[in-house]
């Protein structure tokens, strides 16, 4: 049996570290995993995906539309974007901060991020809203977006792991100066 | 053995570092340039690593290396063996004694390339065994085997894993160091027999290339990577597939509760022709899914030709499979589903587990599968309307010097007639509005002599070259010789951020660093081109918009092939100043710096012109643009 989550967003958010913690605290458990990454030409700025496989038995890490147990969505119009991937019953985590992109200033025909939030509300049954900029702020640091993201995944209980288990392998992966940050991001949706 | 969890391609690295590997060379080039990446990251010293100026100098380089006895490593994306090929036609013939494998990453998409060309098409061309793995741990393991091949047969070889091995991660089983083999090269032997392509020798070497084919087939043919996965079931239709699109059909077939017969290509020249002959003999039809070529199609079909076999062959020649782009999962699974109900309805029960029964209770709005929902009816009327999405489509970074440099020669010739050449690299990307200033790309160095070939038309057009320092080092330096020499009128416009930005910053021969981690005496493009005879050369900033702007009106009015050269680093490289700020109070809202500029640190925020500072790096252009001084 996998687990299949899809992790979106746009690039420069973090998303990679994110889908790395989780790939690792799989290995820790002796889960096999795989997993891909689907990056366009820009550097910054562009729809990114993260597909992760955990169990036995899967061949490609990219699984079809339809079987992902979690989304987690570091943008609201990302998580409209890939939620066709969703199985039904799954779960969604989203972020409710917007990012414009370029073409909408420059069309003057910016999306709102409140109409992408309702929509997901009436199409996802089992969905976590998460404002993401407010826990920022609170934090004291746009990179701490990530992990306040991945604690709130952990916390819906859609993932196989504790958040103790991603704590550590958290500090193993990343500068000692983040590890306060981020232990207090993990902890921070209740 | 340990597990870890890796990339594809630095799997591909460790398996390389594992065989023995005492060179690897390469020029950058996305899906293939981790490989390298890696290598060069855990070198012990044990092994030389090089980015070279273009693909053609590191294959020469390795084979000279393999001329003496090492093994080694060239890597480069699909194009890459373009610009290779000419080396390689020839080493084909000649031969290696140290094994060496050629890693060429395709692209099927093609996401970040000009083609999607089939490396396993070039390997028939160039009658070179090539080896095409289906998953991250198979590339680690095949790409050992594949020195074992090259060495045997002293022959290169072609490894050539796709996009979504590349840059695929798995748990893998790899090995120790104490397990890794140890090459110790005898050094070159002179034999100018052997080392020297002469017609004579050209002959007789295509004569034993030819007798090669048949006795690696046989060989390929018991070889554990190619072979039927399923037990062939007879009157059953089957599979025919290789690469991630073999995964894809795994998983599709799971997905669909069918158990057929699937034949996985591994080495898809020479082609493993008795294991598919047993194959095709048990089965009445065979639907090949494949990204690219329809290689191993065409491979049965040929030897259903030569065997008078009762058999169809299906797939993208019958329309069965997309002729372009990539497979997915849910490709795959239409594809069989349609190819098996069609031919086999009496066994259409068990593919009775589609869409179907998981649609009417999935909230989502377009059910679990896109081709279902439009037709079921209950669940999706409830289903709310999908708000329209946001479209981000790729753009050069905010703080980017590029957007600058365009700028400024936008602004000096308004109102001329000109043409803008561009070249492979970031800055294709000014091709977007509202800068718009990307008239052709061809491919690595093209523009150059494009600009040039324009010119001989239209001599009243102002012509523009731009491109990068990389390109410019790999394949550009030939066109600016010929553009001199034979009196071309042109400006050259080197976009210089001191780096291979595209491809994740890598060292080139303008930057003074090494993949050895020397730092050495940077080559200088100015000299360069007053070198090959280019008398004007202009070195200025294009963030000091204003003295870039009457750089380029002055250079561009001078007869003849002149240059300039914007300098300023990738802005992803270096600190950033201090975001821009926007005083609301003189701001008239024109939203000039959004129009001229199209930057992503700057949007529009419930109407008004604010700046993303998340973003923004400070880099002063959109100051420099606004007609109010609203921004500082």
């Amino acid at each position: 049996m996998n687990t299949n989550i899809l992790i979106t967003g746009v690039g420069g958010q973090g998303i990679v570290l994110c889908s790395k913690l989780i790939a690792q605290t799989a290995m820790k458990k002796s889960i096999p995993v795989m997993s891909a990454e689907t990056i366009g030409m820009a550097q910054k700025g562009g729809s990114v995906q993260s597909y992760l496989r955990l169990g036995e038995g899967a061949y490609a890490a990219m699984f079809p539309k339809g079987t992902a147990d979690l989304l987690l969505s570091f943008e609201p119009g990302e998580a409209v974007r890939m939620l066709p991937f969703l199985k039904p019953g799954g779960t969604a985590v989203v972020n409710t901060h917007a990012i414009m992109p370029t073409t909408a200033s420059l069309s003057e025909s910016a999306y709102s991020g409140q109409e992408m939030t309702e929509y997901l509300k009436k199409a996802v049954r089992n969905l976590v809203l998460v404002d993401g900029d407010s826990a920022c702020r609170k934090l004291g640091s746009p990179r701490a977006l990530n992990m306040v993201l991945l604690g709130a995944a952990l916390q819906s209980g859609a993932l196989p792991f504790t958040v103790e288990e991603v704590d550590g392998v958290m500090r193993a992966n990343v500068r000692e100066s983040f590890w306060e940050l981020n232990s207090q991001a993990l902890r921070y949706c209740k | 053995m340990h597990t870890e969890f890796l990339m594809g391609n630095a799997a591909i690295a460790r398996g390389a570092i594992a065989s023995g590997l005492n060179l690897v060379a390469g020029y950058p080039g996305t899906p293939s340039t981790e490989v390298l990446e890696t290598a060069a990251k855990i070198n012990d010293g044990s092994f030389y690593v090089e980015w070279s100026v273009n693909e053609k100098a590191a294959l020469e380089l390795a084979a000279g290396a393999s001329y003496s006895g090492a093994r080694t490593m060239v890597t480069m994306k699909q194009v890459g063996l373009n610009v290779a090929s000419d080396p390689l036609m020839s080493l084909a013939y000649i031969g290696v004694k140290g094994g060496m494998v050629i890693l060429v990453a395709d692209d099927p998409g093609p996401i970040s390339s000009q083609t999607e060309q089939d490396t396993r098409t070039f390997a028939a061309y160039s009658k070179l065994p090539c080896f095409d793995p289906s998953s991250v741990q198979e590339a680690y393991d095949m790409i050992q085997e594949a020195f074992e091949w090259s060495e045997k047969y002293h022959t290169p070889v072609l490894f050539r894993p796709t996009t979504r091995i590349d840059h695929g991660y798995a748990s893998i089983a790899v090995k120790d160091p104490e397990e890794y083999i140890k090459n110790t090269p005898e050094g070159f032997v002179k034999d100018s027999s052997k080392w020297v392509i002469f017609p004579r020798l050209s002959n007789a070497a295509h004569r034993k290339i030819a007798a090669r084919e048949p006795e690696l087939s046989r060989e390929f043919s018991a070889y554990v990577r190619n072979g039927v996965v399923r037990l062939p079931r007879p009157g059953f239709p089957a599979i025919a597939s290789h690469g991630i699109s073999f995964a894809y059909t795994m998983d599709a077939l799971q997905l669909l509760g069918l158990d057929l017969p699937v034949l996985k290509i591994a080495t898809p020249y020479p082609f493993p022709e008795e294991l598919a002959l047993q194959f095709l003999k048990a089965h009445k039809e065979v639907l090949c899914i494949e990204e690219l070529d329809p290689v191993i199609e065409r491979a049965l079909t040929y030897i259903a030709g030569k065997y008078h076999l009762d058999v169809t062959i299906r797939g993208k020649l019958t329309g069965d499979i997309t002729p372009a782009g990539e497979n997915t999962v849910e490709s795959v699974a239409d594809a069989i589903r349609g190819f098996a109900a069609k031919r086999f309805s009496e066994s259409v029960d068990c593919l009775d587990t589609g869409a179907s029964d998981t649609d009417a209770e999935n909230p989502g709005p377009n059910g679990s599968r896109p081709e279902s929902s439009a037709s079921s009816s209950g669940s999706v009327s409830k289903a709310p309307e999908v708000p329209a999405l946001p479209i981000r489509p790729p753009v050069l970074c905010a703080g980017c010097p590029h957007r600058a440099s365009f700028y400024a020669v936008k602004q000096a010739m308004k109102g001329e007639k000109t043409v803008f050449c561009g070249d492979i690299g970031c800055y294709t990307l000014g091709n977007a509005m509202p800068l718009d200033m990307v008239d052709t790309c061809l491919c690595m160095g093209a523009g150059l002599n494009i600009a040039q070939g324009i010119g001989r038309i239209e001599p009243d057009t102002k012509c523009f070259a731009f491109v990068g320092d990389s390109t410019f080092f790999a394949s550009a330096i030939t066109g600016v010789v010929n553009a001199v020499y034979n009196q071309a009128d042109m400006t050259v416009v080197i976009l210089d951020n001191s780096t291979t930005a595209m491809t994740g910053h890598q060292p080139h021969p303008g930057t003074g660093r090494t993949m050895m981690g020397q730092i050495v005496d940077r080559i200088d493009i100015e000299a360069v081109l007053r070198g090959v005879g280019v008398k004007t050369v202009e070195t200025v900033n294009p963030l000091a918009l204003s003295e870039a702007v009457d750089t380029v009106k002055r250079v561009a009015l001078e007869p003849g092939v002149k240059a300039i050269i914007f300098r300023s680093p990738c802005a992803v490289l270096v600190k950033p100043n201090p975001p821009a700020a926007i005083d609301p109070g003189k701001c008239i809202g024109c939203k000039r710096c959004i129009r001229e500029l199209g930057c992503p640190g700057i949007v529009l925020s419930e109407g008004r012109v604010s700046i993303e500072s998340a973003l923004c790096t400070g880099c002063g252009l959109c100051r420099k643009v606004c007609p109010v001084q609203a921004i500082s």
